[in-house]
């Protein structure tokens, strides 16, 4: 697999920061009772990762490392505002559902993360791809919370009735819990459980002092 | 590698004036679309509750705007003395900015509607067919359980009967108290009377089914599982509806038009 490849197939599923890095999960719970909004999130949160890596990327050799962090923040939180503009100009109804969580872009770890740990030291373009990549991989898991909520919450999928609900006169008693947060956290946890079934590799090791004892790890009391 | 403290402050200062620069140029250019899309906005909600649009009908933006400019006059209404202002231009009004400035609103007095400033003016619609004044639309706006609800009421001419009611922003929970925008319950409220006999607000959401308009015109179904979002429905409209509200300024309407 090329590296272009990698950077942007890689965290779709193998690394996927929501699924195992289990970052952005904040903007996770809020935005996806709706499919539409999910769809407009996971966009600006790719445009956002992948232009902070690329502006990131190419100023990386001149920046002074004891202000690196600001700078970074300062570069991501202008695209932020960028973004909330283009948004509320040409897609003013969703943009006003989104309400203060495009804002909240610059607190996701995603964006951050990925210009820290990969921007920093890798060319503009393998960044960009990267960024894409990793956006992509949190804009898939949305996409996924997003319709099981939508459907099974208000019985319908981009504002198309799937399944037609009593209030509207139809059969489906829909799921109020689905379009509360909590669901969010239950099919996060469920999307977690079967990657991490599917492939094992993913399982963190386990840190707790007992196994680091049986496993002849050498471990230091203070 | 070390950097000087005089490049370090230089090299920050590059960065803050180039993201400035694209920060700045995007509010900018893009400012007179967002100032459309707002005016638009506003203009698909009164439409909406003036039942002149139906909700999420796919019309063109310019067919929004031609039927809004056919039917609907706005107007600002000074609300103490109920009467209209004129040197005031109803389309760059702001209520909500004017409900925040000190100088162009007031506290309100303690109202169950948790009400907590009104301003001195403000704006409503008036729906005109054949120079005819069909139907009057004002603001309301109360809390709810979680979030603040606002809302436009539509009333007949008689400033008695209910026309309409729309909630088009609060933060109520999806399923319960947000049903206050599902259509079906909406289609509840037109015939029903805001006043009772003696002018004073008579509307209210009471827990479970009211009978039909004719026989129960005073009362609403309750939304279920919703008690305080109904309770907060009933008590923002006897605040609007009352004398703190728009009740001077339909009362003026009244006596112009002799009923």
């Amino acid at each position: 697999m090329s590296k272009e490849r990698e950077a942007l197939l890689d965290p779709l599923v193998n690394n996927n920061p929501i699924g195992l890095q289990v970052l952005g999960i904040c903007s996770a719970l809020a935005v996806t009772t709706k499919v539409e909004t999910a769809l407009v999130m996971g966009a600006a949160v790719t445009a956002v990762t992948a232009l902070s890596n690329v502006s990131v990327s190419s100023i990386r050799n001149y920046v002074p490392p004891s202000i690196r962090i600001i700078v970074q923040l300062t570069i991501i939180a202008s695209l932020v505002i960028i973004t909330d503009q283009v948004l509320k100009a040409f897609v003013y109804d969703v943009s006003k559902q989104l309400t203060v969580f495009v804002g909240l872009i610059i607190t996701n770890c995603i964006v951050m993360g990925r210009a820290e740990a990969f921007a920093m030291q890798n060319p503009p373009k393998l960044s960009f791809i990267d960024g894409v990549g990793n956006a992509l991989g949190y804009s898939l898991v949305l996409m996924i919370v997003a319709v099981l909520r939508e459907l099974f919450g208000s019985g319908k999928l981009y504002g198309i009735t799937i399944l037609n609900p009593v209030n509207e006169g139809g059969w489906y008693e829909p799921n109020g819990l689905m379009l509360l947060a909590p669901a969010a956290f239950f099919l996060i946890g469920g999307f977690i459980w079967v990657v991490r079934s599917y492939k094992p590799e993913q399982v963190e090791e386990d840190f707790s002092v007992g196994a680091l004892f049986e496993s002849g790890h050498e471990v230091h009391l203070r | 590698m070390q950097y000087s403290a005089r490049y370090v402050v230089l090299f920050a200062v590059a960065v803050c004036a180039v993201c400035s620069v694209f920060v700045a140029s995007s509010a900018v250019l893009l400012k007179e679309r967002q100032d459309a899309n707002k005016a638009l906005d506003l203009q698909e909600k009164v439409l909406v509750v003036a039942g002149l649009m139906t909700p999420g009908e796919d019309i063109e933006d310019a067919e929004i705007r031609r039927r809004f400019e056919k039917s609907i006059e706005p107007h600002i209404v000074e609300l103490a003395t109920g009467t209209l202002v004129e040197d005031i231009d109803p389309a760059e009004f702001d209520q909500r900015k004017a409900t925040s400035d000190p100088e162009r609103s007031s506290l309100a007095p303690p109202n169950k509607a948790k009400v907590l400033r009104v301003p001195h003016d403000a704006r409503v619609f008036h729906v005109v067919e054949n120079g005819e004044i069909e139907k009057l639309i004002i603001p309301i706006e109360g809390k709810g359980l979680w979030s603040t609800l606002y809302g436009y009421l539509a009333l007949d001419p008689d400033t008695r009967t209910i026309a309409g009611i729309t909630f088009y922003q609060h933060g109520e929970t999806p399923g319960l108290g947000g049903e206050v925008d599902n259509p079906r319950w909406k289609s509840l409220w037109p015939g029903r009377k805001a006043y009772d006999e003696n002018w004073q607000p008579a509307i209210t959401v009471v827990k479970g089914r009211a009978g039909p308009p004719e026989d129960d015109p005073y009362r609403v179904d309750g939304l279920s599982g919703a008690t305080i979002t109904s309770r907060g429905v009933s008590n923002l409209l006897a605040f609007w509806l009352g004398e703190n509200g728009f009740g001077p300024y339909l009362a003026n309407f009244r006596s112009q038009r002799g009923i």
